[in-house]
């Protein structure tokens, strides 16, 4: 590939500060005066990669794009640097998220009833903030609740390409814990 | 030493124990209690440890012991003055109509209805396949967290916006205010006049000649201001030099100057 075309491709995902689409790139590249298919950008983003094999950097494809970041074994020392921006989050607020990702979309109502406490208007108003989710509609049911599913940054932040990539949702227990729970209650 | 085999050792002495205090395991200092809550998300959470814990003795387990259990446990938060959800206690009284329906002889009229049992057999089942995701989930590598974007892109600036009301005529007449200010930035010269050692010599010797003595201040004009200050005082030494006149100064007085000409 070009040199040219490789380096710009490079600058781009560094400057970018968010995922790039193909495409998106593509026109970057157009309005600089460098036509190419979005084929050659995806051999382009392999020579990256080899490119930045012997170095910190690595190119990820997540769901809105690839990125440029910094490779997991080499995360260690800037968590130490950025410490206190990272917000924890809480037991209850995973288990909120993890509900609305597989069961999507979901209402409040739902998550509450597998949960089996009510959830706050504050954890759903900071995952929304967060991005995590978006409202994508309002159920046909008295007080047209609102419909919650994940959004597409959800995915980047967990550096994931798709909601399929996520594990498995475990099936119900039918093993002897099963019997275990029934001879308990 | 790993989190499985200290459970599994320290569990007999646990087993041993009345739950009158709050499980070894989840070790809460006892002025560090608005933790336990955080511990379970809720009601579903703690039912789920309970069973949990009995589930590696099951031979001792019955349905009143895991009642008693969490039922003491209520007791006991409530009891440390811990603000407890609603849930929690809708859980009890979940748990306690099971057991008392339980020692009730079975009538078949209820059978016909949903078993509380199983319904919360259910309800917990599946609580536990989210719960468990949701811990998976909080193990995946996460961003800001376990990895970080390379970027140099610049950074967000955020700009507040602040709403501005104004009517229009608020505005019109705040236009005409503002045309009608004098300009007070205008630049403009300040021209001194010129003023000549020479010509205040002559002044001097005019006034000296009509009278014999003058105070320096007389000679001054005031408008000249500093400059002519010094223009008359260059003049006064001027004529002092040349003989034409005396310049006294009797300690604070001010100076005068006397015509030598006229005497």
């Amino acid at each position: 590939m070009d040199i040219k075309i490789v380096n710009t491709v490079e600058a781009l995902l560094f400057g970018a500060g968010r995922p790039l689409r193909l495409s998106e790139i593509r026109g970057l590249l157009e309005s600089d005066g460098l036509v190419t298919e979005l084929s050659d950008i995806k051999k382009c983003i392999n020579e990256l990669e080899q490119r930045f094999n012997s170095s910190s950097l690595e190119i990820t494809e997540v769901a809105s794009g690839f990125r440029l970041q910094i490779k997991q074994t080499y995360s260690a020392p800037i968590t130490h640097l950025w410490n206190e921006r990272t917000p924890r989050i809480s037991k209850a607020l995973m288990e909120t998220i993890s509900i609305i990702s597989y069961k999507q979309p979901v209402t409040r109502g739902d998550i509450e009833d597998i949960r089996g406490v009510s959830v706050s208007t504050q954890s759903i108003r900071s995952l929304l903030e967060r991005n995590w989710i978006k409202v994508t509609g309002f159920k046909d049911a008295p007080g047209r609740p609102a419909l919650y599913s994940t959004t597409k940054e959800f995915l980047d932040d967990l550096n994931l390409k798709s909601i399929s990539e996520l594990p498995e949702l475990p099936e119900v227990d039918e093993g002897p814990n099963d019997q275990v729970l029934s001879e308990v209650i | 030493m790993q989190n499985t085999t200290q459970t599994q050792l320290e569990f007999p002495m646990v087993m041993g124990q009345p739950y009158e205090t709050l499980p070894e395991d989840l070790f809460i200092p006892p002025n560090a209690l608005e933790l336990c809550l955080e511990t379970f998300s809720g009601p579903m959470d703690l039912l789920l440890y309970l069973i949990k814990k009995e589930n590696i003795n099951i031979l001792e387990l019955d349905v009143s012991n895991i009642t008693d259990q969490y039922i003491e446990y209520i007791d006991l938060m409530d009891a440390l003055q811990f603000e407890l959800a609603a849930e929690y206690l809708v859980m009890a009284a979940t748990l306690a109509e099971i057991k008392s329906r339980m020692m009730l002889p079975r009538d078949k009229h209820d059978e016909e209805e949903e078993d509380p049992k199983s319904a919360l057999i259910k309800r917990l089942q599946e609580y536990q396949r989210y719960k468990s995701a949701s811990e998976k989930m909080a193990l995946m590598p996460r961003v800001d967290r376990d990895f970080y974007t390379a970027t140099a892109a610049l950074p967000e600036i955020k700009i507040e916006k602040k709403e501005i009301s104004i009517t229009k005529e608020e505005l019109a007449s705040i236009f005409n205010e503002i045309k009608s200010r004098p300009d007070l930035k205008l630049s403009h010269q300040i021209d001194f006049e010129e003023l000549s050692t020479q010509e205040r010599i002559q002044i001097i010797l005019d006034i000296l000649s009509r009278r014999n003595v003058i105070s320096f201040s007389k000679t001054l004009r005031k408008s000249e201001g500093r400059h002519g200050v010094v223009v008359t005082f260059l003049a006064s030494l001027e004529l002092a030099k040349d003989g034409h006149v005396e310049l006294i100064q009797n300690k604070t007085e001010e100076m005068f100057l006397k015509s030598l000409r006229g005497a």
